[in-house]
């Protein structure tokens, strides 16, 4: 032995340690940096994506109002989510909701919470979830478009997102909620929010659509989209900020994440591929429009079912999604002659509920070993493994979900409209949003050069 | 002095607005116009909804020129905007009865 060794051999135990918190170190960096880069492309899926996406699909007098709703939801659901809403989706509480621990953010630091995550900041759990707080409410908003009192709209989805969302958020992902994957009464498998976030807000959107009632002059008058390409535009920056959604639920940058971002991009495909055959076949031609929507449906439809199915699943749960929304939006809105006028609960109630129950089928413990035994061996996950009771559960939390938003929303609805009154006057209603409700116009073509 | 007024396809602006250059027509205004004649519009579809668009894009020409021009005016027009099919549209001609330059106080043919 050389003489220079002798000393180090003592602190052999030193250097273990060290050397294992400069792993934990460096998985938690990386960690975190695709967690705060996937918080970021959450926030693009509301704006811009999805305030395109809408703006597009209304006419030009209301393109700013349209814009508007999904923006003030970024901007006034990040304050309520700091002052209470944070501490209620996500607080230790009951388990229907949390409890008021965290408000304005108490104790939310940059140490990590192993409930959640024991690799990254609490901190950037808590802005990735905020930015699914944001998006869940503005999806509401296509619901209403083109007709809804600004004040209106602002109140009724901030007490919607305290009432609705943060509870359902709570019994999903919460710790000790009902329907928690990992420790509830009934487990449900919801990997970034087919229930909570598509199901709650497409139900919710039907009620707005039922409860305010048709645009002056729908059906009769035409309403084409202003501009398909501003939807377009608005179509592609939510696939691309779908994979911070889907793929930043894994809490990780491992495989899990990377089998989040297959399922969903699979997902997304097979549903353009399945809408747009659909529409080839009925009415002869596929449009640009249609394939958009079918990319949208399929990416709802494999939210719930990114980080538990494997490619081929996802390409299957997407072409079911896309024949279905497109059924939804076609021929079901027409039949009924509701006018959900820019089709949220045909494409996010549809395909959430779609792709909840496919996902009770099509789980697998070989990409996600979700459930184990008492030993840690992992359980089959879904019916294809032969856990057909996974079925049942899933549709257990569909109805929560569903009966959450149908009650809420209509009870929220009331009370706005008591309150504030939720449409606006029929002369402005024709005059359009922009010009009434924010004292400016989209588009000066022609006069300003 | 006579007025010509062509409504015409959109896509035959360029082909007649060079056809009158070539013959030495020096000024002329170009409006984006909508309406239909014996040809009825087309149907859009937008998720299912159907919608028919029977007001379409059309060029619509204002040129004036003097008297002795017009025939060789309007055959220009006619024969670079033709395309045979229903929807070429059509060329209306009247009197004016008097013209202005701005610039100059100019009257009348000196004006054009």
């Amino acid at each position: 032995m050389q003489v220079g060794m002798a000393p180090s051999t003592s602190a052999v135990p030193d250097r273990i340690a060290a050397l294992e918190q400069a792993a934990a170190d460096a998985k938690g960096s990386a960690d975190n940096s695709w967690m705060l880069a996937s918080s970021a492309l959450v926030l693009l899926m509301t704006g811009p994506g999805l305030a395109l996406f809408y703006a597009g699909l209304v006419r030009r007098k209301n393109v700013l109002g349209t814009m508007m709703q999904s923006f003030a939801m970024m901007a006034a659901i990040t304050v309520i989510w700091a002052m209470v809403g944070y501490s209620l989706a996500f607080g230790s509480g009951t388990s229907f909701i949390g409890g008021l621990h965290h408000v304005f953010l108490w104790g939310v630091g940059v140490q990590s919470d192993p409930d959640y995550s024991s690799t990254i900041p609490v901190q950037t759990f808590m802005v990735f979830q905020l930015m699914f707080a944001i998006i869940t409410p503005a999806l509401i908003t296509g619901a209403f478009a083109e007709r809804m009192k600004f004040s209106a709209m602002l109140t009724f989805l901030l007490l919607w997102s305290l009432m609705v969302y943060d509870p359902m958020a709570h019994m999903v992902w919460g710790k000790g909620g009902l329907l928690s994957a990992s420790a509830g009464r009934f487990p449900t498998l919801d990997f970034a929010g087919g229930t909570v976030v598509h199901i709650t807000s497409g139900v919710s959107a039907l009620v707005c659509a039922l409860y305010l009632g048709k645009r002056l002059g729908y059906p009769e008058e035409p309403m084409p989209p202003h501009s398909v390409v501003i939807s377009f535009i608005g179509a592609c920056l939510l696939w691309v900020g779908w994979f911070g959604f889907n793929a930043g639920s894994a809490l990780s940058a491992g495989g899990l994440a990377t089998s989040a971002f297959v399922a969903t991009h699979f997902g997304a495909a097979a549903a353009v591929v399945g809408w747009s055959a659909a529409e080839w076949l009925k009415r002869g031609k596929p449009s640009a429009l249609g394939a958009i929507s079918g990319s949208v449906a399929g990416l709802v439809a494999i939210t719930p079912a990114s980080g538990f199915v494997s490619p081929m699943a996802a390409l299957a749960i997407g072409l079911v999604a896309g024949v279905v929304c497109f059924w939804m939006t076609t021929s079901i809105k027409s039949r009924f002659g509701y006018d959900d006028s820019l089709d949220a609960f045909g494409v996010h109630g549809a395909g959430g509920t779609v792709g909840a129950l496919l996902t009770g089928v099509f789980a697998s413990s070989v990409i996600n070993p979700i459930f184990k035994d008492a030993g840690g061996k992992a359980l089959p996950s879904g019916a294809i493994q032969g856990n057909f009771h996974q079925i049942w559960n899933q549709l257990v939390g569909v109805v929560i979900a569903w009966v959450m938003a149908l009650v809420g929303t209509l009870i929220l609805l009331k009370i706005v409209d008591l309150v504030i009154g939720l449409r606006v006057p029929a002369e402005e209603e024709a005059e359009g949003l922009d010009l009434t409700q924010h004292g400016e116009e989209g588009y000066h073509w022609g006069t300003s050069t | 002095m006579t007025k010509i007024e062509a409504i015409i396809q959109t896509s035959k602006i360029d082909p007649v607005k060079d056809a009158l250059h070539e013959i030495g027509v020096e000024g002329m205004t170009v409006l984006e116009a909508r309406g239909h004649g014996r040809q009825k519009g087309h149907t859009e579809f937008y998720r299912g909804r159907e919608y028919t668009v029977d007001l379409i894009p059309k060029i619509k020409i204002e040129l004036v020129v003097g008297d002795e021009r017009v025939e060789q005016v309007v055959q220009t027009i006619v024969s670079a905007a033709r395309t045979g099919k229903i929807g070429d549209g059509k060329i209306f001609l009247s009197k004016i009865d008097d013209a202005v330059r701005i610039r100059n106080d100019e009257r009348g043919d000196s004006a054009l």
